[in-house]
This record gives C-alpha cells, sequence and structure tokens, in this order.
C-alpha cells in the first residue's frame, strides 16, 4: 500500500512531464489532417515520398511543422526534402523548404525531430499541403544472409504501418513498392491490400501522436547493391587550363554474402538465372567535355569501359574486374581531365570560385563516406566553400609537381551520401595570377644556373703546377 | 700553318658538339624506343622477375633502407620466409628507389611503379652512352656513335628493358659496360683515378646482377692475355691489380654475395691472376735493376724454388676446391660451363625456359645484321692489336660461347656485337668515304675545311700524312697515352710514309665505294627495321596481360589481374596461396597474399612437395596442402582461349621436380607409351591428379587441341571459388576439415584408402 502514494507520484509526475513536453512543443496545435506515404523499395536506396496536409487549429499563427523519425531511421536518414505546392493545378510549382534537424530533446524512445521552416506562418484555420522525400540508405536487411549462386537475394524492410508524428493524424495510408511481385512474407495490419508489385496500409483513421505500428516486409530485391565504402575525389585546379579529377573507390557488394562455390561455367551461360543480385557494370556520369579518362586500380588498367559523350553529359560504362557477388569488394580509380573555363568563374568582387558537382558519379550508389579534395593552385588564398548542406570541412597542404609552398586543399566530407546529393557547389578563393609564371620561371632558372656553372667549369683552371 | 692549326681545333670543336648531340638523340633514341610497351598497352611492371623488384622496391620506399637490410619477408616460402635484404641483389632496387626518392624530394609526384617502368629505358640510354665511351677507347669517336646506335636498338636488348621490364639486366648491362669501359680507360692511361672508378663501377655491377661474375672473369683472362702475349705494362698493372682489391672489398660488402666474393670458385681466376701480375711485376722490376747476367741465375734461382712452392699452392687449392661437392660452383655457373649439367641434375634450373640453350633464329631475332658485322669488327680489330682490341675480342668470344648455353646470356652478347658491328661499319665507312673524297676533287674545293687534306690528288701523299696526323693527335688528345703507347704509334708513323703510295693504291674505284655504301646504307635500314618491329610487336607484351586480334577487333585477356585483385580484396590478409612457382611473385605482389613457392627457386624441397601436391589425387593433395596451412589454391587453365604456357604444359616439371625428392611421384605413371597426352587415351593417374581435376577443361582443349578425358569432376575436398572471365585462372579454396568419424567407418575408410596411409607415413618425413 505504500507504494501507492509512491506510484501516484510517478504517474503524476510523468503526466506533468508530458503536458510540459506537448506545451513546449507546438504540436498542439497542428493536426495532419491526411497523411499518404509512397516507399519505394525498388532499388537498396528507399525513397520516401510524403504527403502531409496540415492544419492549424491553435491560436496563433505558426511557421514550423515538424518531421518526427524513430532512431532506427534517423540512423541511416540521408536527405530530407520538403516542399510546399503553390498555384493551381495546372501552374502548380513546388517551392522548396528549408529543414533542420532539431537538437535534443528528442521524442519519446528517441524519436527525432526535423522542423521544416514554412514560407508564410500558417494562421488559425488554415491549411498548407507538403511534400516531403526522405531516403533512406542501408535499411534493407538481407535475409538468409548468405545465399549461393543461383539463388536470389531476399531482404526484410522495417518500418511502420502508422506515420510516426508528433501531430494528431486523421487520416493516413501507406503505400509500399516492391521491386518484383515476390513478397515472402508481410505483416498485415488491417485494413492492408497486396496488389501485384503494390502493398496498402489503411487508410487509418485518428491516430494519436507517437503512435506505433511496426510492419515488416520480407521480399525480393535482386537490383544491386552497390555500396560506395569510401570515395575520394581529388579536384586539382590549374590555371594553365584544365582540372584534373581522381575518384577513388571502395566499392562493395552490400546484399547478401555469397556462400559456397562460384562457377563461372553457370554463371557465363545461364546469366538470367545465375547470379541474379550480383552486379558487373556500373555507369559514371561525367561532366560534359570531359577529356583523358583512364579508369584502373592499383596493379594496372582495366580495359573494360566504354566512354559516350554528348553536349550534355558524357557517360562511362564500365566493368569491375570481376563481377562482385555478395561482401565482395573492390576497388578501382577513374581520373579524368576537364576544361577549366566549364567550371572556374570569377565572381563580381575579383575572387574566383570553382562551380563543381558534389556527390559521387556512379548512378544508384550509397556513399558511406564521401571525402572531396579541392587542390586549389599554389599560392591561393582565402578558400571559403558553399555548400547547400552539412559537411564537415578542413583545410590541408599538398606539394605537387614542383611546389615551394604547398597547394591549399579544401577538404570537403560527408557520410552517407546518396545521388541526391549530385548539387553544385562552390569554393571560392583569391588568386594572384603571378604565382603561374612561378614553376616556368624557376625551371628556366636552374636550366640558366646549369649553363652558367658549365661555363664557369671550362674556364676555370684548378691545376696547381701549370705544366 | 696557323690557319690550318685554328681550322683543325674548330673541326674538333664543331666535331664534339655534333658528337654530344648525336649522343643525346641516341639516349632519345634508346629511350623511346622502348616505350612500345606502355603506348601499345599500359604503363605496368611486366613478366614475373620484375613484380618481386617492384614489390622490393615499394618496401624500401616506405620503410627505409635500413629496414630494407633486414628485412625478413614472411609472404613468401610460407612457412619458411625469405631473408630478402641479404638474397637479393639491391642494385636496381637502390637505383629505383634513390631515383624515386630525388623525384619526391623536388615535389614531383611520381609514383614507386612509374619510376620502376621507366628505370630501363632510362638505363639502356646511359648503356648506349657508356658503349660510346667504350669503343671510343679502343677505335675512337666514330666506331663509337655507331656502336651507340646499334646498342640503342639491338633487340636482345630491348627484349630485356623494355619500359615495365623492371628487372636486374636493365641496370646490370650499363654497369658492365661502363665498368669495362673503365678498365679499357686505366689500361689506356694508367691513371688510378680510373681504376678506383673501375673498382666502383665493378661493385655497382656487383650489387646489380649475379652476371658480374663474367666481369670477374673476363678482366682476369684478358690481364693473363696480355701478359702471355708479352703486352705487360705499368697500366696493365694499375688497371688490374687496384680493381681486384678493392673491388673485391667492395664486393664482400653486398650481403647476398658477402664472403662467396673469396670462398667460391668463380673469384679463384682473378686471385691467380692477381698472384701472377705480381710475380711478372716482381721480374720487370728485376729485370729493371740486374744486368743481363744476373738475371738469368736469378731466373734459374726463382724458377726451382718458386715452382716447388707453386706446386704445392695449387695443390692446396684444387683440394680446397675439390672438397665441396659442387666444386664450389653454383649450379648456374658449372650450368654455364657445362651445358648439360642442368638437366642432369637440376630440374628446376632446367625448367626455366630462359635458361635454355638459344636456337639459331634466335642469333638472328636478337642481333639480326651484327651477326654477320662482328667477324669484320674483329678483323679489324686485329688491325692494329692494341690492348683494349684484344679485350674487345676476349668480350665477344667468351659471350658467344656463352649465349650458346644460356639464351638469357644473349644479353651480355649484344653490347660486344654492337661494339664489334660499330667498328667495322665505322671503319667501312671510313675506307669507302675516304676512296670517294680523293677522287672527288671537286668536294674538297668547295668545301674550305676540307681545304686543308684533299687539296689535290697531286700532293696526295703530302696529305696522306696529314690526315695520319691529325688522326694521330686526336688520338693523343682524347685518350691521353703513356708513353709506350705513344712510341708504337710513333713507330705506325714511321711506316706510313711509305704506305702512302700504298694507300693511294688501296683507294677503291667510286662505283664500288658508292655502291658499298648504298649497300652498308640499306644493311642498317634493315636493322633498325627489324629493331622496330621487335621493339613493337615481339618484346613489348608485358604477358600479365594478353591480347589476341580477331576478325571482330582486339581482345584482351586481362584474367591474371583480375584473379590477383579478387584475392587481394576477397580473401583474408593472412591466408595463403598455393600455386606453381611462377606465380610467386605476381601473387606476393598484385594479390598481396602469402605464397608456397615463388620464382625465387631457393628450396627445392619446397617446390617439389608443391609438385608432388599438383600431381597427387585429390585426397592427397588436400591433405598436403592443409599441412601446408594453404586455403586457396590456383592454377592456370588455358584451354579455352588458346594460352599455352598454363599448368598442364608445365605439368611434367611438377612430376619431374615433385619425383626428384618424392619417388613415390613417378614420371612413367603419367605417360602414355612415352607420350604426354590428356585426351582419352591418358593414364589414370593423368585424369586423376589435382592440376588436372582442378584445370577441368569443360570440352575442347585449344592449346593441345585434343578434347579432355575426362569431364564434370566432382570435388570433394576442394570447391571452386572464383574462375576469371576466359576461366584463365581458377581458384580453389581447400574445404575444412571433416569432424572426425568415431567407430567402424573410420576403420573402413582406412581400408579402403591404403595409399592415404602411405602418404601421411611420407607427410611425417616432410618437415612442414
Amino acid at each position: 500500500m505504500a507504494m501507492e502514494p509512491l506510484l501516484r507520484i510517478g504517474v503524476l509526475f510523468l503526466f506533468l512531464h508530458l503536458s510540459v513536453l506537448v506545451n513546449s512543443s507546438p504540436s498542439h496545435h497542428l493536426q495532419i489532417i491526411n497523411a499518404e506515404r509512397r516507399i519505394d523499395l525498388t532499388s537498396h536506396i528507399i525513397k520516401v515520398y510524403l504527403t502531409l496536409k496540415v492544419e492549424n487549429l491553435g491560436t496563433s499563427p505558426t511557421s514550423e511543422v515538424r518531421l518526427a523519425f524513430s532512431p532506427a531511421e534517423a540512423e541511416h536518414l540521408a536527405v530530407v526534402k520538403a516542399a510546399v505546392t503553390t498555384g493551381k493545378r495546372k501552374k502548380k510549382t513546388y517551392v522548396p523548404l528549408d529543414v533542420k534537424p532539431v537538437g535534443p530533446p528528442d521524442g519519446p524512445n528517441g524519436t527525432k525531430f526535423f522542423s521544416v521552416t514554412l514560407l508564410t506562418p500558417l494562421g488559425k484555420g488554415e491549411t498548407t499541403t507538403l511534400e516531403v522525400l526522405y531516403i533512406l540508405t542501408h535499411s534493407l536487411e538481407p535475409f538468409p544472409v548468405e545465399i549461393s549462386q543461383s539463388e536470389s537475394q531476399l531482404v526484410y524492410f522495417r518500418d511502420s504501418a502508422i506515420l510516426l508524428s508528433p501531430y494528431h493524424v486523421k487520416q493516413q495510408t501507406t503505400f509500399i513498392k516492391t521491386p518484383r511481385s515476390r513478397v515472402e512474407s508481410f505483416t498485415v495490419v488491417e485494413p492492408t491490400k497486396r496488389a501485384g508489385t503494390e502493398l496498402k496500409y489503411g487508410p487509418y483513421d485518428d491516430h494519436t501522436p507517437y503512435s506505433y505500428s511496426p510492419v515488416l516486409v520480407h521480399f525480393e530485391n535482386n537490383n544491386p547493391f552497390a555500396v560506395v565504402e569510401e570515395l575520394e575525389r581529388e579536384i586539382e585546379i590549374s590555371h594553365w587550363g584544365s582540372i584534373q579529377v581522381i575518384e577513388r573507390y571502395r566499392l562493395t557488394h552490400a546484399g547478401a554474402r555469397h556462400k559456397g562455390v562460384f562457377s563461372r561455367v553457370e554463371y557465363q551461360t545461364r546469366s538470367g538465372a545465375s547470379g541474379v543480385s550480383s552486379f558487373k557494370h556500373l555507369l559514371a556520369k561525367l561532366p560534359p567535355r570531359v577529356h583523358s579518362v583512364y579508369y584502373r586500380d592499383e596493379i594496372g588498367n582495366i580495359s573494360s569501359s566504354h566512354l559516350r559523350k554528348d553536349f550534355l553529359k558524357s557517360e562511362l560504362e564500365f566493368e569491375p574486374r570481376y563481377p562482385l557477388f555478395g561482401g565482395w569488394k573492390s576497388t578501382f580509380l577513374i581520373g579524368y581531365g576537364l576544361p577549366l573555363q566549364d567550371f572556374l568563374f570569377e565572381s563580381p568582387d575579383g575572387k574566383r570560385y570553382l562551380n563543381f558537382t558534389y556527390g559521387c558519379p556512379l548512378s544508384d550508389t550509397v556513399v558511406d563516406k564521401l571525402i572531396i579534395k579541392v587542390v586549389l593552385p599554389e599560392g591561393s588564398k582565402d578558400p571559403a566553400a558553399v555548400i547547400p548542406f552539412q559537411v564537415d570541412q578542413h583545410l590541408e597542404t599538398k606539394y605537387s609537381y614542383l611546389d615551394i609552398v604547398g597547394r591549399t586543399v579544401v577538404v570537403l566530407e560527408k557520410k552517407n551520401v546518396v545521388p541526391e546529393h549530385n548539387i553544385p557547389f562552390q569554393v571560392y578563393y583569391n588568386f594572384n595570377p603571378i604565382f603561374m609564371l612561378a614553376e616556368p620561371l624557376m625551371l628556366a632558372s636552374v636550366f640558366f644556373l646549369l649553363f652558367a656553372a658549365s661555363v664557369a667549369y671550362l674556364h676555370v683552371d684548378l691545376s696547381i703546377r701549370k705544366s | 700553318m696557323a690557319a690550318t692549326d685554328a681550322q683543325t681545333s674548330l673541326r674538333h670543336a664543331f666535331g664534339n658538339v655534333l658528337a654530344f648531340f648525336i649522343l643525346i638523340l641516341i639516349g632519345v633514341l634508346a629511350f623511346s624506343i622502348r616505350l612500345f610497351s606502355v603506348i601499345k598497352y599500359e604503363s605496368v611492371i611486366h613478366e614475373f622477375d620484375p613484380y618481386f623488384n617492384y614489390r622490393v622496391t615499394q618496401f624500401l620506399t616506405k620503410n627505409g633502407i635500413y629496414d630494407f637490410w633486414n628485412w625478413f619477408d614472411d609472404r613468401t616460402w610460407y612457412p619458411l620466409g625469405r631473408v630478402i635484404g641479404g638474397t637479393v641483389y639491391p642494385g636496381l632496387t637502390l637505383t629505383a628507389g634513390t631515383l624515386w626518392w630525388i623525384l619526391n624530394s623536388l615535389n614531383i609526384p611520381l609514383s614507386v611503379e612509374t619510376v620502376c617502368v621507366f628505370t630501363a629505358p632510362i638505363f639502356s640510354a646511359f648503356a648506349s652512352w657508356a658503349t660510346y665511351l667504350l669503343t671510343k677507347e679502343v677505335k675512337g669517336p666514330g666506331a663509337g656513335l655507331t656502336a651507340a646506335v646499334l646498342l640503342a636498338m639491338v633487340p636482345s636488348y630491348i627484349s630485356r628493358s623494355v619500359a615495365g621490364s623492371y628487372d636486374n639486366e636493365a641496370v646490370a648491362i650499363f654497369a658492365l659496360i661502363f665498368t669495362f669501359y673503365l678498365y679499357i680507360k686505366t689500361l689506356n692511361t694508367g691513371s688510378l683515378f680510373y681504376a678506383t672508378l673501375n673498382s666502383i663501377a665493378y661493385f655497382y655491377m656487383v650489387c646489380s646482377w649475379g652476371g658480374y661474375t663474367f666481369i670477374i672473369n673476363l678482366i682476369p683472362m684478358h690481364a693473363l692475355l696480355c701478359i702471355v702475349t708479352g703486352r705487360y705494362s705499368s697500366r696493365l698493372y694499375i688497371a688490374y691489380a687496384p680493381l681486384i682489391v678493392l673491388g673485391t672489398l667492395l664486393a664482400a660488402l653486398v650481403p647476398v654475395v658477402g664472403f662467396n666474393a673469396v670462398m667460391t670458385s668463380e673469384h679463384f681466376a682473378s686471385f691467380l691472376v692477381f698472384i701472377l701480375i705480381h710475380v711478372v711485376a716482381l721480374v720487370y722490376y728485376i729485370k729493371g735493376i740486374l744486368s743481363p747476367k744476373m738475371f738469368k741465375v736469378a731466373v734459374a734461382l726463382v724458377v726451382s724454388g718458386g715452382l716447388a712452392v707453386c706446386f704445392a699452392m695449387i695443390a692446396v687449392l684444387v683440394a680446397m676446391v675439390a672438397s665441396s661437392p659442387t666444386m664450389g660452383w653454383s649450379g648456374r655457373s658449372l650450368s654455364l660451363l657445362d651445358p648439360t649439367y642442368a638437366s642432369k641434375y637440376i630440374p628446376i634450373i632446367a625448367s626455366v625456359s630462359e635458361h635454355q640453350p638459344p636456337t639459331w633464329p634466335s642469333y638472328f631475332m636478337d642481333i639480326n645484321v651484327l651477326a654477320f658485322l662482328v667477324p669484320a669488327g674483329i678483323i679489324a680489330c686485329f688491325s692494329p692489336l692494341s690492348d683494349a682490341s684484344s679485350f674487345v675480342i676476349l668480350y665477344i668470344v667468351t659471350s658467344v660461347y656463352f649465349s650458346g648455353v644460356m639464351v638469357r646470356l644473349m644479353l651480355v652478347l649484344a653490347p660486344a656485337a654492337c661494339i664489334l658491328s660499330g667498328i667495322a661499319l665505322s671503319q667501312a665507312f671510313d675506307v669507302f668515304t675516304r676512296s670517294i673524297k680523293l677522287q672527288l676533287p671537286s668536294l674538297s674545293i668547295d668545301s674550305p675545311v676540307d681545304a686543308g687534306d684533299g687539296s689535290s690528288e697531286s700532293v696526295v701523299p703530302d696529305d696522306t700524312v696529314k690526315t695520319d696526323k691529325t688522326e694521330d693527335t686526336q688520338k693523343e688528345r682524347t685518350s691521353k697515352k703513356s708513353r709506350s703507347r705513344k712510341s708504337s704509334s710513333e713507330s705506325v708513323e714511321k711506316p706510313s710514309s711509305k704506305s702512302q703510295i700504298k694507300k693511294r693504291l688501296s683507294v677503291l674505284p667510286l662505283e664500288t665505294s658508292i655502291i658499298a655504301i648504298v649497300l652498308l646504307v640499306l644493311l642498317g635500314a634493315f636493322y633498325v627495321v627489324h629493331s622496330v618491329w621487335a621493339a613493337a610487336e615481339a618484346y613489348s607484351a608485358p604477358s600479365i596481360v594478353l591480347t589476341s586480334h580477331s576478325h571482330d577487333g582486339l581482345h584482351v585477356f586481362d584474367d591474371f589481374r583480375e584473379a590477383y585483385a579478387w584475392l587481394s580484396h576477397n580473401t583474408e590478409v593472412d591466408d595463403k596461396v598455393a600455386s606453381w612457382w611462377d606465380y610467386g611473385y605476381q601473387t606476393t605482389a598484385m594479390a598481396n597474399r602469402t605464397v608456397i613457392v615463388d620464382n625465387n627457386t631457393w628450396n627445392n624441397t619446397h617446390i617439389a612437395t608443391v609438385g608432388t601436391a599438383m600431381s597427387s589425387p585429390e585426397k592427397a593433395a588436400w591433405e598436403i596442402f592443409h599441412s601446408l596451412d594453404v586455403k586457396y589454391v590456383l592454377v592456370v587453365f588455358g584451354g579455352l582461349v588458346g594460352y599455352p604456357s598454363d599448368d598442364i604444359n608445365k605439368f611434367l616439371w611438377m612430376v619431374r621436380i615433385g619425383g626428384g625428392v618424392f619417388p613415390h611421384i613417378k614420371e612413367p605413371d603419367y605417360l602414355r607409351d612415352g607420350q604426354y597426352r590428356i585426351d582419352n587415351m591418358a593414364t589414370p593417374t593423368m585424369l586423376n591428379c589435382l592440376i588436372f581435376v582442378e584445370t577441368d577443361g569443360k570440352a575442347f582443349d585449344r592449346v593441345r587441341r585434343t578434347e579432355i578425358g575426362k569431364k564434370h569432376f566432382k570435388l570433394t575436398h576442394f570447391e571452386e571459388v572464383f574462375t576469371t572471365h576466359h576461366w584463365m585462372v581458377r581458384i580453389y579454396k581447400l574445404k575444412p576439415p571433416k569432424n572426425r568419424i568415431r567407430g567402424k567407418t573410420k576403420k573402413s575408410k582406412s581400408k579402403a584408402n591404403p595409399k592415404t596411409v602411405s602418404k601421411r607415413k611420407e607427410l611425417k618425413r616432410n618437415p612442414f
């Protein structure tokens, strides 16, 4: 009996705590009228399109809408983008909105928040429709973990049938699209419907904030699980007219691990049925007007590549040395040259800036760790990088051909990069063109000294005794 | 006279500048003709041994010189390992490492690989310059330039020094020629400075290549020749004695040589001649201070006393040499002296194709027209015979012999052939152009420079004297001959006045000489065409990448690197890979995995163990490999694409080498009626042995043009884990040992397989 007051106090505190939480967050005032979620599982990069119709129930106008993610999702979240639709049906345009992660405190069970800032504050009783795209990586878990050459790859996908949200959700539906119609099993949360490659959860009505209903989908996914564990792109600027790019890849197949025999006979004769989850073709989209492309690894050239060039882009189609089965790894590097005038510009204030694309040129790959190194010419000062998303930045010095003071290297590091990160970034710096002449002058003076020394040597007589 | 002096000095200056630029061009030629491999294929290390050298260089550049000397390599010869620092000729590695270090300290970020790839072409440029210097010492600058051009593109040398062929020979040939040059230079000048340089060059040669024994035998032979033919002089003493003393001391500093420099028979000749030259020097000295009569008495005394001592010494020496089993000679040297030695006793040496005697066509392939010019060069060297030219003759004679024993030593022949052909060509041109010049008075009037010597036909005698004189002064200028030399040249000059008329008569008819020049130029052109063809087509393939031309374009077979890359990325770092020894170096360098045997065939037993495993049935092979802690077995099968040097063709050597140590492997078991066949007529032993099961051609074997005798094997102890795109390299993994089965199943098994038991016993004897 003595426990009871204690328990009561505890419950009271909990309530207090909750109410404080609820009061502190603006969730109280907002309500999601309709939520539609489309989860695309066709590749190993999971894209979730979320359409939210948000209504302000509160009295004061608010301009912040929060998105909630479970800790597992937050860990594998690569991109969160939000947009608001404006205009009527025909002239519908999307205006991108600012999305920021919200620091602690987290929600219940470690829920992480992202806040979307609306263009105009949402007044009382007003509604708006938000389009949210978020991308998850490494969220398909192969099961069975090891497969043999003839088997196809099955994966688990875990999510919730109900949208995790800090707000009350009036109505919601979730669609899950699988790559093929083969689905081993899926959790049923009535009403659940399956048609072809699509699974439909919902519609569900009236769910309180932080509702969660785990579902598990076990399905076939033979798309290449190409993951670049580390990619280092070195972009070297030469004011003599070219940009040299070297990209060092550490590629792995992150799907179900290969088990037992690898039979080349079977792989070559029954290419449709054998090693279906393996991949051997890769495609890199390079900038147009690319030249002197090379593709090699630490032991030499790899001879299996094709380059197609047109005015808009260049496409390098290549194969690693061997087909990659689950768990197999490969390293290689791609290098190419680009004309300087396509990427280097002068800003109005006299600074120069490099305008280059972030991200990985390979299509449909996840990069676990991307390091971009912009090697500025020797003698450049005040480097500053402008990037539309959060990256780790620091400076290094690199010594290249006949350098004396070394070149400044701007290093931009980011984890968990997906093709959506392929957007331009800029590096601004000051450069005095006189530095371009430093190395030619140095070489010229060395040769001059050499000749002067030889002339001197020929005219000096060091013999002690004249014979 | 002053005007003509000024003119001749101007001419000399002009000639020197011209020679300088020609030499630079020769260097460029030597370098660029070797780049076909980079242009046609890629900048990559070639073949087998260069991969080892490359790996050693990588280690050197990463860890520094001290770690390099102490490097114990545990990645090879598992579980024995190999002390690299003490068993490798470090010259090449140190050279490339130093080049790399210099470039990097100048902030030129070339990779170690790039430096290694281009070391050989750079050194072949050096080698052609050294040839110029050597031939200039022998027969003047004209012959020197011709010899340098010839050497820059001699196919035999190109075959060993194309870009990427990062082997000892690449720098050793330069060192060889340069050492010879310095020897001749010392011989001509008698300068201690050059003698010291000579021993340093010799030291570099010792560092670079085991072929240094050629130098240390050839130079004593020449010294002996000079002594015997009464050409002993103080210059010979200065050229010889410091080289032996300093050179031997320096050679002993190289860990791989060490005390071999004084202990092995390869070096004895040099010491014997060293003693002899001192005796001769003493005799000459005594002869100088004693009156002839006293000298005779002294000779009688010394001969009677000395002979006894000499015999005693020689007896001791012979006894010492005879006490060692191979007479103190290494296997390779012995197979040089007795060409049948290797095939009789050491199958490993005999199994290497480059240790076979060459065929006649390979002479034509490798030295081409030089083979015909060499005799002319020898004749030219005899008129007049000097110390230097006798050396060149001795060099060509010995190298012809050695190249006849081992095809690889064609490389030593090449410089000698170039030098002699250069001399021959240059002398021939000399004769022909002179006879043209003497018959074309208009030419001499036109050019004021030539006015001095070819003023007109009426004053021919006068003019020949002048030319002779200028030649002589030139010779003196260049080689700074010592007194005795000068006297001999003076003695040549005296009869020259008599021979003026003779010379006038020996002028060839104009038409003949023009035709002869045209023919010589054609010969040279043929040589150039052949050399370029050899460089472009025959010797540029890196052998790790194979190409074939078919109707639908070029096919690249990059299977070796595919397999090595797979090994390096998809196996554990400490896994052991077994393969036939040919692929050992490449596996350690490219796949970075531990191998059981490699191309440094220092342990015959170990290689025989692998050979035995390869030629045993699956179960027995599994046991041998398992006892060696092997996890992967790599076999090469060329049947699908028609690659002839695969493991099935090497298989008989595996049997022979394996059988040499483990007698239960018998060659006749694998042969049907003395024939090696793999079709349905093959013997059951053959069809069951591991290598055969593993290479497992599915259908038709294109190399041997036969249907494979047995197909669709079911492997029980190995599993195929990787096969390359064209099936050339197949990697098998040893299945883990089965759990021990208790009771009768085990008994019945051992009964059923008595062979396995004997195998086990055999394994116990095996140290691994």
